[in-house]
């Protein structure tokens, strides 16, 4: 009977395992690992490992001084419109990158909803570092968003009527009780947003278009190269593949549990 | 059009739960990301079916023709192969033409990596020469097409001549250097000693115009076909022929099927010719 139940549920999971694990060890199979490093001396890679790194971090920066506050709002707020509001957040979601930047071109390019009202300043936002930062923060500020509130809404509201009797205010409960309390929230929805930022494609070719140095990072690189030279294209990846799984194993074992 | 897509996508969705367990759901998101990136240019084309043509017809009529020809297309043939593809297909009811469209240079890679195509309509011969020899069955030219500048047609950035191009006021929007438009507009640059004020390089010719045709940039270099095909959407502004890059578009047979085979044939055809022509394609 045992058995039974094992392989009613390890079957599944090993074939999910394989799923996700075989497109990696066929990437890695395919690596002319010699190669490696002097595709990584392309003249290309340093620049887009650069802004990629550069964006990413931003990006981050970005999720976290904006997205927590409205994490907080919509965690506490008990309004029927919270609902609607969490939907919209989660648009972004499954919206294809690539209409992401079409909306980003109709918000921001020189003819948009507000690029327009710039333009006159000579401020321009397409094909821009900029843009590239803001098509990241479009996609990955959602999951950032959602991780932060979920773990918010899990907190022991107990622990904020014993803050408010011993007189501390809204913003000083949440500094030293809330904020501390949900860490291991904080630093999981800031590595799902951050991993969405670095692999980001779509919405900034769209968007920012693909200038090396300025708005090539390195998925759009991959791109390129893959009708340049795939070799090249393999070990980018591979490099992008060893950049993620370095920063998010740091977190894990700092933040993450 | 896109925008009634992005209101048909905003369906809400609920997805709190799922990220309770945020860590290996991140883990696993890092490695499906850094993948897509490489998987991207992946087609849906399906393989020819059955080995292709057989004979059907008695004595005396054609023989009938049957089965799938796979075509692989460059995205500056877009218009005028789905042309082709329902003339042939009329004329041959027996046979499906499939068309998948891309940049020449992805094509090429797809061919080279055992895609299932019968035949490759490709922009310009220098971008099949990385084509696996042993592959090739045939290759004719069929079509020319020359470089041509693209504005908005409020021309906002008043561009008359490839020289106006090298403004730094001016946005120009080129393809990638790997991709056949991206070379040619190199090479004309070069004859015109210009150098253009470059701010995007797209991966391919249809993305570079839609640049111009979103009114982001001021100024692309695409086909004179694309022009055409565009429809009023941009202005085309002609570049000397002394200047300009000429592209022979060759088809490639990649089997031997009888279906495959009349499809080149099809192409080739005064016919065929004409189609691609009234697409702003030069004759061979």
């Amino acid at each position: 009977m045992r058995w039974r139940s094992r392989a009613a549920l390890g079957v599944p999971a090993l074939l999910a395992l394989l799923l996700l694990v075989v497109p990696l060890l066929a990437l890695l199979a395919q690596a002319d690992w010699r190669r490696i490093p002097s595709d990584l001396a392309t003249p290309t890679v340093l620049p887009a490992l650069r802004l990629s790194l550069t964006t990413t971090s931003i990006t981050a920066a970005l999720c976290v001084l904006l997205g927590t506050p409205l994490a907080w709002l919509l965690a506490r707020s008990n309004h029927p419109a919270t609902t609607w509001l969490r939907a919209l957040l989660t648009v972004p979601l499954v919206l294809p990158p690539v209409v992401g930047g079409v909306a980003l071109l109709l918000t921001w390019g020189r003819n948009g909803l507000i690029g327009s009202h710039l333009a006159p300043f000579g401020v321009q936002i397409p094909f821009t570092t900029v843009a590239v930062v803001l098509a990241e923060t479009f996609v990955a500020m959602p999951y950032y968003v959602l991780a932060v509130e979920g773990s918010m809404r899990g907190l022991d509201t107990r622990l904020e009527s014993v803050a408010r009797t011993l007189g501390a205010s809204d913003l000083r409960y949440l500094r030293t009780v809330a904020i501390p309390l949900v860490l291991p929230g904080i630093a999981g929805g800031l590595a799902l947003a951050w991993a969405r930022a670095l692999g980001e494609f779509g919405a900034t070719i769209t968007f920012a278009g693909n200038f090396q140095g300025r708005t090539q990072t390195l998925p759009l690189l991959v791109y390129v190269e893959l009708e340049g030279d795939p070799a090249v294209a393999t070990s980018i990846s591979i490099m992008l593949l060893a950049v993620s799984v370095l920063v998010l194993g740091l977190l894990r074992g700092r933040w993450l549990r | 059009m896109i925008r009634s897509q992005a209101a048909r996508t905003s369906t809400p969705a609920g997805p709190r739960n799922l990220l309770r367990t945020v860590a290996p759901a991140a883990f696993a998101a890092v490695l499906a990301i850094s993948l897509a990136a490489c998987g991207s240019a992946s087609t849906d084309s399906t393989p020819a079916a059955g080995g292709g043509a057989s004979t059907q017809g008695s004595a005396g009529s054609p023989p009938a023709l049957s089965g799938t020809v796979t075509v692989l297309a460059a995205a500056s043939l877009t218009n005028s192969f789905d042309v082709i593809k329902t003339e042939f297909e009329a004329a041959n009811p027996g046979v499906t033409v499939e068309v998948s469209y891309g940049s020449t240079a992805t094509l090429v890679q797809q061919v080279n990596n055992g895609a299932p195509a019968n035949v490759l309509a490709s922009a310009g011969q220098s971008a099949i020469e990385p084509l696996q020899k042993n592959l090739v069955k045939g290759s004719s030219v069929f079509a020319t097409n020359v470089l041509e500048i693209a504005v908005p047609p409020a021309n906002p950035a008043d561009v008359t001549s490839i020289n106006d191009l090298g403004k730094p006021t001016v946005k120009v929007v080129l393809c990638a250097d790997t991709v056949p438009c991206g070379k040619a507009a190199a090479a004309t640059f070069t004859k015109a000693r210009v150098v253009p004020n470059v701010v995007s390089k797209e991966i391919d010719v249809k993305a570079t115009l839609a640049k111009v045709t979103l009114d982001e940039a001021d100024a692309a270099v695409v086909y004179h076909s694309d022009v055409v095909a565009a429809n009023g959407a941009v202005k085309g502004i002609e570049i000397p022929s002394q200047y300009n890059t000429t592209l022979r578009y060759p088809i490639v047979t990649l089997s031997d099927e009888a279906a495959t085979r009349a499809f080149v044939a099809f192409v080739l055809s005064s016919k065929g010719l004409m189609t691609v022509q009234s697409f702003g394609l030069g004759a061979p």
